[in-house]
């Protein structure tokens, strides 16, 4: 019989340990399918971060690193300046890059490193059980804002595409979701998009994907995917915030479009011994 | 073989023999008073074809310590006291996740920001912990810029030998003491290797994880057992100490670093009033040469210990467990960046000599 589907080899076969409904299932096979498709899983080393997504480093089938809470792109950093010809990335949650860790994005970004971020936005903390956020939306109900958060005390989100695209170290960023399949091809496509950016050396890109996290948003997955719909778009607009007009070639070669200068610094050290 | 002497500041003897031990990545933070380590790496990281990143912060420092050496490149950072406790958390993971990394700690006086002036304080931090968790890290305290290029080398290796962080302790007098010293025209560079880098799957049917999370207890306690069986056998070979004039010793000092500069000659002196004084220089404050201090209180000419630091008394608990009580220790020590004059420290012998203090008077 001829196969017309099999599972990517991008992923191992562990199991996921995700909740019902949660975008990670998506937004890993969307990162493992960019690696296949671009012959980069032989090469390409990812760093996991802290949160839900603290075990992505044994469901991504490529070379993985387990990183400290908020410090992936410091760890991508000193991988990806010794490695400068493989594709590097980090898939970080929203506690782990807006709040524990936005020193190390905010300097990966000006110092334009050669990586890419994933960046999965739930405006919640996940695996700590439904902590207020950084990103968590006014008014949004969490186990550290039970009565709504509430500006007066606890602030604003922060809108973390949007800032990191003043950095001229940014070269592209985008905010993109995975609700349906219209959403979940174009969030495929920009992430092909970073990894172009990354193999041409243009400099620092991030993927800002939108995500449900039904168990903390006590929702239902269908009613969760409605809530972002309706609330998470409205203070985070999907949309390209920097790099737009990068245009490449069909074999992913760069062609055209407003780039940082690159690091020049990111040279090859020499080949580690096995 | 030995070549001409230059020389050098001990801080730039840091970097230049990280270099000639095949490092080729640098990160760090700028603190005084080992700036100077930095000063250098930026010029010549770059000219020898490796990296060099001023970091955000030490937090970024170590991780990006963490990552080359994750990788599996050889890496060094280097920091003075407060920084070295900001590095606290990668120093943690770096052992959980069995990483070798060169840690320099140009100790300077504290708690706090303290001051900018050697001090020993961090003793305590270096080799009993310092991050979370059970485990060690190899402590080297050099006393000597020479002795300084010699045992950096010597780091990296141990480092990639025992995956671990191997971390060097001076203090702000070495970092900035110029002295000469002559470099070999090769260095013993060790090259083991690394089967378990995550630098691409390069053709292997798995995928390398690099990682210090384990959530199944049964699976990290095996964990942890490795890793205590592996600083065992650190333990067992990698003690290293100096004796010192130690034959019929009488009184036996105990200090390392610089302090056991000042207390070489305070032996010289102690020998032209009559006085027979030994000195046991730990090279490795850990492992600790438990063995040496015990051997030592079990020598009948030995009366006493003089545990001699800069710090309120932090080796001596080491150098009490290696006494175990067969003879007395006491302590001599200067706080806040100051360093004891050959006097005090002679002063002290001549009163320990004479019967005149009591064991555990500090000051």
């Amino acid at each position: 019989m001829a196969v017309v589907f099999e599972p990517t080899k991008g992923l191992t076969d562990k199991p996921f340990h995700y909740c019902p409904g949660c975008c990670h299932g998506i937004i890993h096979r969307l990162v493992a399918e960019t690696l296949v498709a671009n012959d980069a899983l032989e090469t390409a080393v990812g760093v996991a971060s802290v949160g839900c997504t603290y075990n992505s480093y044994e469901y991504i089938a490529c070379d993985m690193v387990q990183a400290a809470h908020g410090r992936a792109p410091a760890v991508a950093t000193g991988i990806k300046r010794n490695l400068k010809d493989s594709f590097v990335f980090t898939y970080q949650g929203d506690g782990d890059l807006a709040s524990i860790g936005t020193a190390e994005i905010v300097h990966a970004a000006a110092r334009s490193e050669n990586i890419t971020v994933i960046f999965v936005n739930n405006a919640v903390y996940g695996m700590t059980s439904g902590q207020m956020a950084p990103t968590t939306l006014v008014g949004q109900v969490t186990t550290t804002s039970p009565w709504g958060r509430d500006p007066s005390y606890q602030g604003y989100p922060i809108n973390v595409s949007e800032f990191l695209s003043n950095l001229a170290g940014a070269a592209y960023i985008e905010r993109v979701c995975v609700t349906d399949f219209k959403n979940i091809q174009n969030a495929k496509r920009a992430i092909q998009k970073a990894f172009n950016v990354q193999k041409n050396k243009l400099g620092f890109s991030l993927v800002e994907v939108l995500s449900t996290c039904p168990t903390n948003w006590g929702k239902e997955p269908l009613a969760a995917m409605d809530w972002l719909k309706e609330n998470m778009e409205k203070q985070y607009p999907l949309g390209c915030y920097k790099g737009a007009d990068i245009t490449f070639d069909a074999d992913g070669k760069y062609v055209s479009g407003a780039i940082p200068a690159t690091n020049n610094n990111c040279v090859n050290v020499g080949e580690v011994k096995k | 073989m030995a070549q001409k002497r230059v020389l050098m500041k001990g801080n730039e003897v840091i970097a230049e023999a990280a270099i000639r031990a095949g490092c080729r990545n640098y990160f760090g933070y700028p603190i005084t008073p080992q700036t100077e380590v930095m000063h250098y790496m930026a010029k010549k990281m770059v000219q020898v074809g490796g990296n060099f990143v001023q970091a955000e912060s030490e937090l970024a420092a170590i991780n990006m310590v963490y990552g080359a050496a994750a990788a599996g490149f050889r890496v060094m950072t280097s920091s003075s006291s407060p920084g070295i406790s900001l590095k606290q958390e990668g120093i943690s993971y770096i052992a959980g996740a069995e990483l070798p990394a060169v840690v320099v700690n140009i100790v300077r006086a504290g708690p706090g920001l303290g001051g900018i002036q050697p001090a020993q304080g961090d003793y305590f931090q270096a080799t009993k912990g310092g991050g979370h968790g059970d485990y060690r890290n190899i402590v080297i305290a050099p006393a000597s810029v020479q002795e300084l290029y010699e045992l950096v080398v010597e780091a990296f290796n141990l480092a990639d030998k025992y995956r671990m962080t191997c971390m060097i302790v001076g203090d702000g007098t070495l970092g900035q003491m110029m002295e000469p010293v002559a470099f070999r025209d090769e260095e013993p560079i060790e090259t083991i290797e690394k089967p378990w880098a995550a630098c691409g799957r390069k053709g292997d049917s798995f995928h390398h994880t690099v990682t210090s999370i384990y959530i199944d207890p049964d699976v990290l306690e095996k964990k942890n057992l490795e890793l205590q069986d592996k600083y065992k056998i650190v333990e067992a070979n990698e003690v290293r100490y100096e004796a010192i004039n130690m034959e019929d010793a009488e009184i036996v000092i105990t200090a390392f670093a610089t302090c056991s500069r000042i207390c070489r000659n305070v032996i010289r002196q102690a020998a032209e009033l009559g006085i027979k004084v030994g000195m046991i220089r730990p090279i490795t404050l850990w492992p600790f040469p438990y063995k040496a201090i015990s051997e030592a209180a079990d020598m009948s000419s030995v009366k006493a210990f003089l545990d001699v630091e800069l710090n309120a008394g932090q080796m001596i608990e080491d150098v009490r467990l290696g006494a175990n009580g067969k003879k007395p220790v006491y302590f001599h020590g200067r706080l806040g960046g100051n360093l004891p004059m050959q006097k005090e420290i002679l002063d002290k012998i001549v009163a320990i000599h004479e019967g005149k203090i009591v064991e555990g008077g500090n000051f």
